[in-house]
């Protein structure tokens, strides 16, 4: 390892910094006797950034050299930015020695489309390979899939990588055609379709044969872009709905569209990054996936988009107040799960306090519920309190804003320390 | 008042309370010899450790509930608050007074008490995976110093065991002043004389240090910085995640290392 390599680490991360994804769940993966590492089902961060972002996984790029000319990426071919290479030798030496230092879970690997991405992906299987065969190295193994790879190559990734992902970034294929030419949903759907249908077959398989290696283990994501072209909320989480029911995806990620190429005028001009938007978007996912709520329920033709100032869950139910109030002590849990306030842990201990003896709102408040949120919403072993219904929607839905107004801030000049000794 | 005084471990406790509910007394506070402060109108009862009733107490737990529960209450113990021993002991004599399996009564306080400190242990112990950062030395250990809230380095020994198979490592807790050593084959508890180590910022002097340990912090800074979006910046979340009490073991969030690097 020579020191300039600390340049080339930052430029690679520099390249791999956009793309989201940093789980390293879903993969349980043991040290075979006396190797490196393993993986943890729940995943472990290892740091966070002051963006808030946690830090699992080394994100690097192999190279960010491109081919291709996506007008939302800043490794775009037409960008004049530094540029550099890793040899197969340095991203492995890297991992086995972050990792050893417990500063990382794994590797996340991406590429830029240098030559076709045939010669792409051969090098980044070729990684992926040093590093389980080579350095005995089990720990934790995400690499991105070069769209237009051969299914070889795929069929090799899989073996060895943890978690594989191909990027939609764009909701509709009619703006992705627009702003990155060199795409179409078809080259992203195809290889998506070739990693779920080994993945299945490769269930099939270790259900025969235990000992059959696995393939992906961890599944596969994808990351949508939000706020790059004028698509609806509606629309993402449709396409989201689809990709997790048809595609068995994992994850589907949202990453606020962050202006890195401020001349193209095919995208909009963003003075920040929508990043409430992008919030409430991850929050309409959790409805989606532990909630049991239909997308259709978050988003529909009449409310397109998720409102900005209240998390879905409390919109859903101020749109549907003849749901409410929700008696705690009867309803079943999928009910209980739509009360705003309660969430998939306390909807459990509910379920299974109540069996011994009726709940109040002192239980509740230690089972965990937030009852500030919940208490417009429910009933339980306690005196009738006005709920949604009679307080009418629109008047729940201003107190929820009042409260989380910030504290009115007060005026320097005004307020000022009064000396002890007036000179006047 | 009755005051049941024990040797401040694990069987010491469950022995007072073996005793406590086979007296049929009931203890208002149980204090560890390290505590202990003399009360001149309180009934003293000191008690001696005693493997027997440990086991007994222990397996009666496991006849009611289940083993999970068990360790649910050790977990609780390693948490070293101050009134642990009374949590404990009205959790336990709960168990035993109810016929059925009381672990998932949420409508009862002491089962929401322990299940909250576990809740904190388990938290403190995860980060403890999350934030431990070795350093190599010249003889081919990956030391790490920390300094958790509660006492939770035994609780982490498996992970890092299973992980990090293939080279020594140490884990030292520098508020307890003691720790884990692994060499290859078995993990050992150690303690540590030599002034090699600074427990105060948790590093390893140069002279012990790897030839390349220096390059890897100033690689892992440099990364940690860059990976940063700063359009997105958040500190209120990030200081959420990353309190400043995990900084000062990190090299990542080492002003030092920026002067050198700038």
């Amino acid at each position: 390892m020579k020191p300039e390599t600390v340049n080339k680490l930052k430029i690679s991360a520099n390249a791999a910094k956009y793309d989201v994804s940093c789980a390293s769940s879903g993969s349980n993966r043991p040290n075979n006797g006396k190797g490196l590492g393993n993986t943890n089902p729940w995943g472990i961060c290892h740091s966070f950034t002051e963006d808030g972002r946690c830090i699992s996984l080394l994100k690097l790029m192999l190279t960010n050299y491109c081919i291709y000319d996506c007008a939302y990426c800043i490794n775009r071919k037409s960008n004049d930015i530094r540029r550099t290479t890793f040899s197969v030798k340095e991203v492995v030496d890297l991992t086995i020695e972050f990792y050893r230092r417990n500063y990382i879970e794994g590797l996340f690997l991406s590429s830029g489309i240098i030559k076709n991405p045939d010669y792409t992906m051969e090098r980044m299987v070729s990684v992926a390979k040093d590093l389980r065969l080579k350095q005995n190295y089990n720990g934790y193994i995400h690499l991105k899939s070069i769209p237009g790879s051969s299914d070889e190559l795929q069929q090799q990734a899989g073996l060895y990588a943890d978690r594989l992902s191909v990027n939609i970034e764009i909701a509709s294929e009619s703006n992705l055609k627009m702003i990155a030419p060199d795409k179409s949903f078809a080259s992203i759907l195809n290889p998506m379709n070739t990693i779920k249908n080994k993945i299945i077959e490769n269930k099939e398989e270790r259900r025969k044969f235990r000992h059959a290696p696995r393939f992906s283990p961890a599944g596969q994501s994808t990351q949508l872009i939000v706020g790059a072209t004028p698509d609806s909320d509606q629309r993402i989480l449709n396409l989201a709905g689809n990709l997790y029911n048809s595609k068995n995806l994992k994850r589907v990620y949202y990453s606020g569209y962050i202006p890195v190429n401020n001349y193209d005028k095919r995208l909009p001009a963003l003075n920040e990054p929508p990043l409430k938007r992008e919030n409430r978007l991850y929050q309409a996912d959790w409805l989606f996936r532990f909630y049991h709520f239909s997308i259709n329920e978050i988003v529909n033709d009449d409310h397109p988009d998720l409102d900005l100032e209240i998390d879905p869950k409390l919109s859903y139910a101020l749109r549907n107040p003849w749901l409410f109030p929700v008696d705690i002590n009867k309803a079943n849990y999928e009910t209980i799960l739509r009360v705003p306030g309660i969430g998939v842990l306390s909807a459990k201990k509910i379920i299974l306090g109540r069996k011994y003896s009726k709940l109040n709102l002192s239980n509740l408040k230690k089972i965990g519920v937030v009852l500030k949120r919940a208490k417009y919403f429910i009933t339980c072993n306690e005196l009738k309190a006005p709920t949604i219904n009679e307080l009418l929607p629109e008047n729940v839905r201003k107190i929820f804003l009042n409260e989380n107004k910030p504290a009115k801030q007060f005026k320097k000049s005004f307020y000022k320390q009064l000396s002890l000794f007036p000179v006047n | 008042m009755n005051l049941f005084i024990y040797d401040q471990t694990f069987e010491g406790l469950l022995t007072a309370i073996h005793d406590a509910i086979d007296l049929n007394i009931k203890p208002d506070k149980i204090i560890s010899t390290k505590f202990f402060q003399d009360d001149l109108f309180a009934t003293k009862y000191d008690i001696v450790t005693d493997s027997d009733k440990f086991d007994k107490i222990w397996n009666q737990i496991k006849e009611k509930s289940n083993e999970q529960n068990c360790q649910r209450i050790f977990k609780a113990y390693l948490s070293e608050t101050s009134d642990i021993e009374m949590i404990i002991y009205n959790y336990i004599k709960l168990i035993i007074d109810t016929p059925y399996n009381v672990e998932v009564n949420f409508s009862e306080d002491s089962v929401i008490k322990i299940n909250n400190i576990q809740k904190k242990i388990g938290r403190e112990a995860q980060r403890v995976l999350m934030f431990v950062r070795f350093q190599k030395t010249v003889d081919d250990i990956y030391y790490a110093s920390f300094d958790p809230k509660y006492n939770v380095i035994p609780l982490t020994v498996a992970h890092f065991r299973n992980r990090f198979a293939d080279q020594k490592w140490v884990i030292f807790d520098t508020r307890r002043k003691f720790g884990y050593y692994y060499d290859l084959k078995n993990v050992r508890e150690i303690t540590i004389g030599n002034q090699k180590v600074n427990f105060e910022s948790g590093k390893v002097d140069n002279d012990v240090l790897h030839v390349s340990e220096k390059l890897f912090q100033k690689l892992w800074k440099g990364y940690y910085d860059t990976i940063n979006i700063k359009e997105r910046k958040n500190i209120k979340v990030h200081m959420q995640f990353l309190p400043k009490r995990f900084w000062k073991y990190l090299p990542e969030k080492d002003f030092k290392n920026t002067l050198v690097m700038s």
